[in-house]
């Protein structure tokens, strides 16, 4: 056991850390929030250009190799500031094609990607679906050699602004196998195709779809017909542990602002940190931020191990402790702010919804207490 | 980021189970099976086996008679010693008193206890806190007073000196100078218990075992050799001594034992044609409280990496204490929830409820006082508001 940073990984975060406070602190983000993307292509491409978004890519798609644990650094860092570029909806999207996608396909998403050129974005969810990303209606019919494509997908993150869109969609005529899940890698302007964009409460942008006789060539599949279940399921748990490190961010830095504010305000004559009952509530405030931390670490980790169980386990308990936690912290954080932080100028209401949009992306609190508590696991060696 | 234990320290907790799995005696294992309530003469008996196996102590520099284990290792030897369900030792003599005396003891003190410490031939008992010396441990009022001949003359009263009815030494905070700021005139000393003027009065706790004790000393006469560390020295050498081991204070293997004992529970509770575990109210009840556990493993795995790296605790590691006990009261809740109507006996014979049942009323009692012992958890957040914090 080692979670000491490796000299790189401290020279990785010292720069995001600098990146963080000289050209994003939160006021970028607050000032993005009337834009209709949200977030800065210029930025964009500078991550790019910093290695950070290629920072988990094998090399020949201009990636550097390194690991998730690496990314959650990244994302970490970032979520202290709300920081508001595309990384996490084009690092899930990155996924599926990394694990279906030929050479060939891999270089024509990841490379410009990588490079910071264009961003990526990942339609699974649908009225219907909720958090099961094999709930599919949108079908993909087989005529000749192209695909047509037919269905509606919701909530898509960065759907507004992508340049690559993965569509998930049925490809037999059943109603919920899992093995019948394809998934399709568009253009943003393909004919047929309409984005709807859509505001989310954190100030940020994602899209509605509707695909309309959408017409795309064979080669836009994503892996075999079928078997796209399995990278679409990685993806979703990449997704829940990127919202994990993120929030590990957040709660830290919404800590450290109600802590200064305790230090700071008075009120009957002393400062409001002197009083215990606002003390003990800070103290269960970093308890929280401290097993946020601690969790983040575990599925930064685990969500790369080959035994899905053992993937599914450690990230689940992460994004759990995320709800729970993650929820607590910002509600107290506006709590001991008063009614200052019920307001749109102060800062802490901007963590408060990060917080939520995090909690209910990727499966939420009920949806991986769930999962959890039927994994084999859960029940393994009972007997003995 | 590497969170698998190394070749060498998977081979350690090998040997730990093997050596739990050969040296446990059958009817230890027995009661260890229904996690029964060990009594103080089969504690005994486990402490001289692992004693044998030179597993007693195992924080202990070597050359006092420890094994010599690392920080990992320490904690893989406590983790299984908990999952086993093996008897757990007394904490006085090895991890509070003893650690104390090799950090301050004089050489012919540490000569004179620790090895009857390590071998099991003197128990011992704590006397810190009294009646009105609570959480405001320094107001404590018991007086050691200089009789001019070589000796202490100890008067005042002592409570929560648990197991002291067995005990034959008892470590004790006293005043020994009343007219200066209460944590400078407070010495650490050592008390034969069977000292004429020393009486001890043992009380059931709520969980209906003789655990607790009060302890009077009447004129008690305590030769001044028995006085650890400078005199008017004691406050600091008992606030060393409650930085130690954090990582083992979170009793992560007995919430994981208990975890592990509700889903038994569970499982052999019927409920509508299936058992409770297929309940999936109770079965995402008990996923919660698991879920809570792993985060706080995570958090104690940070502090052991960290402290096996040599770093001072981070602020991960102050939080295990209120973590862990929080959710060891919770297992015992959790564990009475499942059983229903048999929660309600208490005491009644063998057979009355099933066998893994027996007990977790009164463990469910006894457990309330984990956020209290050891530095109340209020008290904690207050030492954490103030030193972490920042705030006061």
């Amino acid at each position: 056991m080692n979670f000491d940073l490796t000299d790189e990984q401290k020279l990785l975060l010292d720069s995001v850390a600098s990146f963080v406070k000289k050209q994003s602190p939160v006021s970028r983000h607050r000032a993005l929030r009337e834009d209709p993307i949200g977030w800065s292509r210029e930025v964009w491409q500078r991550m790019g250009e910093y290695g950070w978004l290629g920072l988990a890519l094998p090399e020949e798609v201009g990636g550097l190799g390194g690991t998730f644990a690496d990314v959650a650094l990244i994302l970490e860092q970032l979520g202290t500031a709300l920081t508001p570029e595309p990384f996490l909806p084009s690092l899930v999207a990155s996924i599926p094609i990394l694990r279906l996608g030929t050479a060939e396909q891999k270089q024509t998403y990841l490379a410009p990607f990588a490079e910071g050129r264009t961003s990526l974005a990942l339609a699974w969810a649908e009225p219907r679906s909720r958090f099961d990303v094999s709930d599919v209606e949108t079908r993909a019919v087989k005529v000749g050699d192209k695909y047509r494509i037919d269905g509606s997908k919701r909530w898509v993150l960065n759907g507004h602004a992508a340049d690559t869109i993965l569509v998930s969609a049925r490809t037999s005529d059943g109603e919920r196998g899992e093995g019948e899940i394809s998934l399709f890698a568009l253009d943003r302007d393909t004919p047929g195709l309409t984005i709807t964009p859509v505001k989310t409460m954190d100030g940020h942008h994602a899209a509605m779809l509707t695909l309309t006789a959408v017409e795309v060539s064979v080669d836009r599949r994503l892996g075999a017909e079928g078997a796209a279940i399995a990278a679409l399921e990685e993806a979703m748990d990449i997704g829940a542990a990127a919202a994990c490190a993120e929030g590990a961010g957040i709660a830290r830095a919404v800590l450290d602002m109600t802590t200064d504010y305790l230090r700071t305000r008075e009120q009957f004559g002393v400062k409001i940190g002197s009083f215990q009952a606002l003390q003990h509530r800070a103290v269960d405030m970093f308890v929280e931020v401290q097993l946020c931390k601690s969790t983040a670490i575990l599925a930064a980790i685990k969500v790369s191990d080959p035994d899905v169980v053992e993937r599914k386990g450690a990230v689940s308990a992460a994004k759990v402790q995320l709800a729970v936690g993650g929820r607590f912290v910002t509600q107290q954080a506006i709590q001991l702010h008063g009614g200052i932080g019920v307001t749109d100028e102060h800062d802490v209401g901007l963590y408060f919804k990060r917080m939520h949009v995090l909690n209910a992306l990727f499966g939420d609190e009920e949806h991986h207490v769930n999962r959890y508590a039927r994994l084999p696991s859960f029940t393994a060696g009972l007997a003995s | 980021m590497d969170l698998s234990f190394s070749p060498e320290h998977l081979a350690f907790r090998e040997e730990v189970r093997a050596f739990l799995r050969s040296a446990l005696p059958p009817h230890l294992r027995d009661k260890a099976a229904v996690d029964g309530n060990f009594d103080h003469h089969e504690v005994m008996e486990w402490h001289k086996i692992l004693f044998k196996k030179g597993w007693v102590a195992p924080h202990w520099p070597a050359e006092l008679g420890g094994p010599g284990l690392d920080v990992t290792q320490r904690f893989i030897l406590t983790e299984e010693l908990e999952l086993s369900g093996a008897p757990t030792l007394s904490a006085f003599g090895v991890y509070m008193v003893g650690p104390l005396l090799i950090q301050f003891g004089s050489d012919a003190q540490k000569k004179r206890f620790l090895p009857k410490i390590l071998a099991g031939e003197e128990v011992w008992c704590q006397g810190y806190s009294e009646p009105n010396a609570g959480s405001d441990l320094a107001s404590l009022k018991t007086r050691a007073e200089d009789d001019g001949q070589g000796n202490f003359v100890v008067t005042g009263q002592k409570t929560w000196t648990t197991y002291a009815q067995y005990a034959d030494w008892i470590f004790c905070l006293v005043r020994t100078d009343p007219t200066v700021k209460k944590q400078s005139g407070i010495s650490f000393l050592l008390i034969d218990v069977k000292s004429p003027g020393v009486t001890v009065k043992p009380f059931l706790t709520t969980g209906g075992t003789p655990a607790f004790c009060e302890t009077f000393f009447d004129g008690v006469v305590v030769p001044k050799e028995n006085l650890v560390g400078p005199l008017h020295g004691g406050w600091t050498m008992a606030k060393a001594l409650l930085g130690h081991e954090r990582t083992l204070i979170a009793a992560v293997g007995l919430s994981s034992r208990q975890i592990r004992r509700i889903k038994k529970i569970a499982a052999g509770t019927p409920a509508g044609g299936a058992s409770l575990l297929e309940d999936p109210g109770f079965r995402n009840k008990i996923a919660r409280l698991e879920i809570k556990l792993r985060a706080l493993q995570m958090a104690n795995y940070r502090a052991i990496a960290s402290a096996q790296l040599g770093h001072a605790p981070g602020p991960e590691s102050s939080i295990l204490k209120i973590r862990g006990s929080e959710i060891l009261q919770q297992t015992g809740e959790l564990a009475m929830e499942l059983m229903g109507m048999n929660s309600l006996t208490w005491f009644n014979e063998e057979g009355t409820v099933p066998a893994i049942e027996q007990w977790v009323p009164s463990t469910f009692n006894y457990l309330r006082a984990t956020t209290i012992y050891g530095g109340s958890n209020e008290i904690q957040k207050n030492i954490i508001a103030k030193l972490i914090l920042g705030l006061g």
